[in-house]
């Protein structure tokens, strides 16, 4: 197989859904890190932030990258307000009572889009958009605004971690709890914030699935296994080693119809994960591990 | 002519509350005495399923098969094959925080739907395994219905008790102090990674023979006969709402949810069609609210788990013995 053909049909395409998941895992890492559950309900808090950009775009027509900061403040109070509703009564519990709380909570955010939208397949916008050619390099507009806004995304989110006084905080949280509480770190506009935060990477990674595929309620859900494959892949609580896990993910799944039936591309997931947790469940960057 | 519809409905009820009862009762082998978050049940049950109606079938063109072999080897099959999948997953997984066992499980279910769907030379794909022998099923209608009936409250309580004897057991006083607390399990050198091996496997051959049940019954299983994740949810509300670590507790649950589950479909389906469908996504909702309010209010269900207090002489004597070999 010529090597363009390889990039353009394989790995391109796996670096933009690469894009994806590590949108989502990087949301996944920040909760299994700071709030130390596995949280179930992403995926489909993903999906109510692709509707809900959907939502904008067809009441006001607007286009969807001007609905797109609407939907990630949508689903920032979404995620604060769930957690407010139901895990926040959960807190003093063992973890994993949250974690059955979120498997709830994403059943009922499915159900809330399968009333609203109802079970259609939706589209941001209409008609084929053929990829252009850069050097060889065929690839589409929005393929390319994926990769960036991913990258630029994540890059804010690391700066915050590292620069800022509550970044900081959230990673100490992070590292250590009751470290962290002891030097005046307030746990609950921690557990807001880190909300808020997921809330938007949610909304992102579920718009942009959205806008290079198609918009179904199960869509978040599929992506689920993929996103905490990549999260614990690169390392529970490592914003960078999400995004590393996220691309490695989805040019895994992309690249795996070349050796197994395109049906088991989702299956790859799955195999990473349990690798991963076999040889080295630390990830690759040195995470923790649950 | 309405008694005998209405008899027939209730017959039917029963007999779906009991194949749902099997599911609960392996959830709780793995919950509710070991802390093992199950995400999967479904795909369990889809691997009992399958696997008993394929060893009983006679030979289609269709589908692998052509065994024909009695329906006893089929479900004793059913549940092998579910533990022998269990195994592997366990092995991995059953190292860290449940957490992890859940996310895998998650995808357990997901690979065993796309195996289902996919592989049509093994499974029939959306065909489906159809001509699954049914136990009495020669007899009429309704006679039929309630020898299978009887059939599975016969089953149903077989492994009632078996459980019941197994956590009764030195094995089952062991799993619950691991699930409570793991250092002091670790410390008094119980090998807990085995334990809970064991719990998972036999957890999973217990929800393998529901699906197993459930293809005999209805003569047939396709892809579409479930849907993975209710399915999977409501054997959760059930277990949750019922009273976890409690076997009683989990049929109580079992009953109750799926008689709220079925009256709310039979409310909906009156409903002129535009509604209907919503109303049928508004069911999940509720369901789902349903588990949050049970967790947040009453999390140890209408039934909860014996603490061994005076009223409970049966777990007491065992404190005793417990003891007394100290």
């Amino acid at each position: 197989m010529p090597f363009m053909e390889f990039v353009n049909f394989y790995l391109m395409p796996g670096i933009v859904l690469g894009s994806i998941y590590a949108l989502g895992a990087v949301g996944i890492t920040l909760v299994f890190g700071i709030l130390r559950f596995a949280h179930l309900a992403h995926g489909d808090l993903a999906t109510l932030g692709a509707f809900a950009a959907l939502g904008v775009v067809t009441i006001f027509g607007v286009s969807p990258w001007v609905a797109l900061p609407v939907a990630m403040v949508a689903c920032a109070f979404m995620a604060i307000g769930i957690d407010k509703l139901f895990y926040d009564y959960l807190s003093e519990r063992p973890k994993i009572i949250v974690v059955m709380s979120s498997l709830g909570i994403a059943l009922m955010l499915r159900a809330v889009v399968q009333v609203v939208w109802g079970v259609d397949t939706e589209t941001y916008t209409r008609g084929i958009v053929r990829p252009d050619d850069y050097w060889g390099i065929r690839i589409r507009d929005r393929e390319i605004y994926t990769i960036i806004a991913m990258f630029l995304i994540v890059g804010v989110l690391w700066a915050f971690l590292q620069k800022t006084k509550w970044g900081k905080a959230m990673r100490a949280m992070s590292d250590n709890p009751d470290l962290a509480l002891l030097s005046g770190v307030d746990n609950r506009k921690i557990t807001m914030l880190t909300w808020g935060i997921v809330g938007v990477l949610c909304a992102a990674s579920g718009f942009f699935l959205g806008i290079n595929t198609e918009l179904k309620p199960l869509m978040g859900w599929t992506m689920l296994l993929p996103m905490f494959a990549a999260a614990i892949l690169g390392g529970v609580g490592r914003v960078e080693g999400a995004v590393i896990g996220g691309l490695i993910v989805g040019i895994a799944e992309e690249t795996s119809v070349l050796f197994i039936p395109g049906e088991y591309k989702a299956a790859m997931a799955f195999a990473i994960l349990l690798l991963i947790l076999l040889v080295r469940p630390t990830g690759l960057l040195k995470g923790k591990v649950l | 002519m309405e008694l005998i519809g209405l008899l027939n409905y209730a017959v039917f009820m029963a007999i779906f509350i009991g194949i749902y009862s099997l599911l609960a009762l392996g959830l709780n082998i793995q919950w509710g005495f070991s802390g093992l978050f199950n995400a999967g049940i479904a795909g369990f049950f889809a691997v009992g399923a399958y696997t008993s109606a394929l060893l009983t079938t006679p030979e289609s063109s269709v589908h692998l098969g052509g065994y024909q072999l009695p329906v006893v080897v089929g479900w004793i099959g059913a549940m092998i094959a579910a533990g022998l999948i269990a195994w592997p997953i366990g092995k991995v997984c059953l190292r860290f925080r449940s957490d992890y066992l859940a996310i895998a499980t998650i995808g357990v279910a997901e690979i065993i739907r796309l195996v289902v769907k996919s592989e049509g030379w093994m499974t029939g794909g959306a065909r489906g395994v159809n001509k699954v022998p049914r136990p009495f099923g020669d007899l009429s209608y309704l006679y039929s219905q309630l020898a299978y009936l009887a059939l599975v409250i016969g089953i149903v309580l077989i492994v009632y008790w078996a459980i019941e004897r197994q956590i009764s057991a030195p094995w089952g006083r062991m799993m619950r102090g691991i699930r409570d607390n793991e250092d002091a399990a670790t410390a008094m050198g119980k090998d807990i990674k085995a334990r809970r091996l064991e719990a998972f496997i036999f957890g999973a051959a217990v929800m393998g023979l529901g699906g197993a049940l459930f293809a005999h019954f209805n003569r047939s299983i396709t892809p579409e006969a479930i849907d993975p994740m209710i399915a999977t949810f409501l054997i959760w509300i059930m277990l949750i709402l019922g009273g976890s670590g409690n076997n009683r507790g989990a049929l109580l649950g079992v009953a109750v949810v799926w008689i709220i589950w079925s009256a709310s479909e039979f409310v909906t389906d009156q409903l002129p069609t535009e509604y209907a469908i919503k109303a049928k996504y508004m069911r999940v909702f509720i369901i789902g609210l349903l588990l949050q309010i049970v967790l947040r209010f009453r999390p140890e269900g209408i039934l909860p788990e014996p603490q061994g207090t005076a009223d409970n002489p049966e777990l007491k004597t065992f404190q005793k013995q417990e003891g007394a070999a100290k």
